[in-house]
């Protein structure tokens, strides 16, 4: 249930990506589809009454392995949160440049961008 | 309980997210993605990934001052509409058909709750849970598997994340431009 949640959120970036007109509402879209991913991905190392794969002095080591929820997913995750971060800007720096060069974020109407 | 509070925050990012694309202003639309953002950092913080819930907050502050710095003062007559009917319909078929292929493909997904790595004894996170304190002396077991374990992938990230900043200043700068003209 909760992972169809998160593939409705997806296709709900997707949708945004491939039918709207502004540009700045395609990025949305963009960044909406990379979240759901970064949560869907999350969710499938949870455990039912997991708790976050941090010890501390009185954790005791056999309960701490039975009880710990996945650590790989988070790492990578991790990882996946701070190249996004370097997308956007990417993504933001063309719009920009574009906006500059064609006066409007509507991609109809940048004629030069048909192939 | 966890897996309802999960929900109900996900259904409050399903409607950001849909508001985020269907409203015609354009910084109404970034400042609902950053209320999705936050929402997911919660979540995030639900399910025992506070690292990830840290880093969420600090990208999702970040991103928005970038949106914002591209949508400010710009463009304030709004889009309307969106593209040719036939394309439309194709495309929100094409979701559909997705959508189910997704239901049918969750339910071959071991439940909520049980992930892959608490039914197989071989699993490699096993390992990191049982030996990253003595193999690398860190109690974070997520700092142990991103900066001792998986070392290279993070100098990788690093990488990224360089060239991209670098082809992001490449794209915006306007010094050697105007000198050639």
């Amino acid at each position: 249930m909760i992972y169809a949640m998160c593939f409705l959120l997806f296709l709900i970036g997707l949708y945004g990506a491939t039918c709207k007109k502004n540009i700045v509402k395609i990025i949305l879209g963009l960044v909406i589809m990379e979240y759901a991913v970064n949560l869907f991905l999350i969710l499938l190392g949870w455990r039912t009454n997991g708790q976050a794969p941090i010890m501390s002095q009185q954790t005791d080591l056999p309960a701490f392995t039975a009880t710990a929820v996945d650590p790989i997913p988070q790492a990578l995750v991790l990882t996946s949160i701070v190249i996004g971060l370097g997308i956007l800007s990417l993504m933001v720096a063309i719009a920009i440049r574009l906006y500059e060069r064609y006066g409007t974020f509507d991609i109809t109407e940048m004629r030069r961008l048909k192939g | 309980m966890v897996e309802l509070l999960v929900g109900v925050f996900l259904l409050f990012m399903i409607i950001g997210a849909l508001i985020a694309l269907e409203t015609t202003d354009l910084l109404s639309a970034v400042i609902s993605m950053g209320a999705v953002g936050a929402a997911l950092s919660i979540c995030f913080l639900l399910v025992g990934a506070p690292d990830i819930a840290i880093t969420q907050m600090v990208v999702e502050v970040l991103s928005l001052v970038i949106l914002i710095r591209a949508t400010i003062r710009r463009d304030l007559t709004t889009i309307e509409g969106d593209r040719d009917f036939f394309g439309l319909m194709a495309t929100l078929a094409m979701i559909c058909g997705l959508l189910i292929f997704g239901f049918s493909a969750f339910l071959r997904l071991p439940p909520f709750g049980s992930p892959a790595m608490s039914q197989s004894f071989q699993a490699p996170a096993r390992q990191y849970l049982n030996c990253g304190l003595k193999e690398t002396g860190a109690a974070n077991i997520v700092a142990a598997v991103i900066l001792d374990y998986r070392g290279y992938d993070t100098l990788g990230e690093a990488t990224v994340l360089f060239t991209s900043i670098l082809g992001a200043l490449a794209i915006l700068r306007v010094y050697s431009r105007k000198k050639k003209q």
